[in-house]
């Protein structure tokens, strides 16, 4: 007879002590009182050590590649621009550690004091922590099962002196696994204003992506927006645009409209951003005209990102659904007249006033 | 906790009684090839897919695919399968077979609605792996072809363990030419190494954009550190091809067709056959005699 299971359901699991494979497993008894499950008590550490961050936005995709590290970076930088807000980015992506490149932050160390870790500063309120800065060497391949990355995590949100932030920015691998549960559990007993998913315009993506907006809807992760990037790509030569990843179901725009959620914008191609990121610098600073910073912008300074009140989002009563859906379709045209068109400020300030008026019905 | 005694005593670690039943169950596979990256969305699931086509397309191979991206699989969608449902047998799961002689097993094929999230910790995904390998019913195989999800973690390291008493004959490791690409894949080659997995070589995607307009060439995700180039000369590993961005690649993708056979013609098609044909590859099609005789008499006459 076999002493440990190995087909351990995990002391977390539902089925922690009642499925067959825990017959003759010592710990047999105690997972199936439930008491393994009992809250680990750092939730509420965390809950206390980051109930000073205003605001906590993670960066998602189910999809690998789609530009989530390249927007959560950027994302950093241009909500630091503003000298008087403190931002910090926080990069999870245990396995692949994109962040400290990006941001050229590569080879720097992270220092321990009385107060816990102190994170890498890009500027003085710009802060990030990766993993990657734990590495001895940069090539170090960190070979991981979960149960060690959410630890890691743990530490991450628990042991760093993050101070008293306005932005923590979350930069998550892809996928709806171990990094992904452990970081919505962990900030369970704080406020999170939700995710911003990345997607490129391809079926093959929007159908990881979908998932990964189910996944925020069973563990009830507010959706602020959807971005879809490598939206076309301008040839620098003769200014034919080509779609090198073509929507063939209708992109992140149909597939926002099925689903009810903002599309917060469409960012082009553009090889500057990959150079810029290779060279850890923000490309809003190399290339500030260029259409895909300035699609970027737009997006930052979208009223989703940053809505002018800090009031928690208040969940419409079923009434209002109708309300809710013309609104996300006005919405939807009136970013298209905007692109499309170039239309005057005046029609922005009936979107502006129709979200006004869809906040205060309640 | 009560298990400590028992994890000290070392008793946790006897290997798990399901290796040697996948080292007998596939003892038949000849050549199992892994596709990995430590990058995500470098085209492993594409490379995968056309792998299998082409390997496929001698009639004479059986080949398989096994996608074990548990959170993401792409492969039911590549490979036209969408919708498709396994059934059960007594001899195990029944991959879906695209022909005769190409099967194919995803996890795709066992959810209930495409867009379920599988919204599952590490222990579950790798008892997934194990079922996979121990329980699916693939027959004899010249081919298993295995395609990952991106990083270095439990799926990468329980295919390893689950194969370890089966003969590998090693991993496609896929990059795209920038650096953060590159960073990743080189923990990905570290990987390969600590867990002596031998690597094949490597294939550059996304190298260069030719302007359907105008012809001119575009590297959107410019080699700033040498791409993969460099990276192999330096490393000392095989560059078994550069495929270059082609739009109808991705188009082919969602459509679930083998652009292979779309735009066989395409810079990105030739680049594909050359890699698969590579002398690299393990068992890899190689001109026979008879098609040499054939084309040094068509010149005579």
């Amino acid at each position: 007879t076999t002493l440990v299971p190995h087909d351990c359901p995990g002391t977390q699991s539902e089925q922690a002590g009642k499925s067959s494979s825990c017959q003759g497993c010592p710990n047999q008894k105690l997972c199936a009182s439930g008491a393994t499950k009992a809250p680990d008590p750092a939730i509420a550490e965390i809950g206390a050590k980051l109930s000073t961050v205003k605001h906590k936005i993670l960066v998602l995709s189910g999809k690998g590649g789609v530009g989530k590290s390249t927007f959560s970076a950027h994302l950093a930088h241009a909500l630091a621009s503003d000298s008087t807000k403190e931002v910090a980015l926080l990069d999870v992506d245990i396995c692949g550690p994109s962040i400290p490149r990006i941001m050229g932050l590569e080879g720097e160390q992270v220092h321990q004091s009385g107060s816990g870790w102190s994170p890498v500063y890009v500027d003085d309120n710009l802060a990030v922590m990766s993993i990657g800065f734990l590495l001895s060497s940069l090539d170090d391949a960190v070979i991981w099962r979960g149960p060690k990355k959410n630890g890691m995590i743990k530490q991450f949100l628990r042991d760093v002196d993050w101070g008293d932030l306005d932005y923590l920015i979350v930069d998550t691998p892809p996928g709806t696994s171990d990094e992904h549960l452990s970081i919505v559990q962990y900030l369970s007993s704080t406020h999170v204003d939700g995710a911003v998913i990345i997607t490129t315009p391809q079926e093959v993506s929007l159908q990881d992506v979908r998932k990964e907006i189910r996944f925020c809807q069973k563990v009830k992760l507010p959706i602020i927006g959807v971005v879809e990037n490598m939206s076309g790509f301008v040839c620098p030569n003769c200014k034919n645009t080509s779609q090198i990843f073509p929507p063939t179901s209708g992109g992140a725009e149909k597939m926002c409209a099925d689903l009810n959620l903002p599309l917060l914008g469409k960012v082009p191609l553009d090889p500057r951003i990959a150079q810029s990121c290779d060279e850890g610098r923000s490309f809003l600073n190399v290339v500030p005209d260029s259409p895909a910073a300035k699609a970027y912008k737009s997006i930052v300074q979208s009223e989703f990102l940053q809505p002018s009140t800090t009031h928690p989002h208040v969940p419409l009563p079923s009434c209002c659904t109708s309300v809710v859906i013309l609104y996300n379709r006005i919405t939807l045209s009136l970013q298209q007249l905007q692109r499309n068109l170039k239309v005057p400020s005046n029609l922005y300030i009936i979107h502006k006033t129709c979200h006004k008026y869809t906040n205060k019905t309640s």
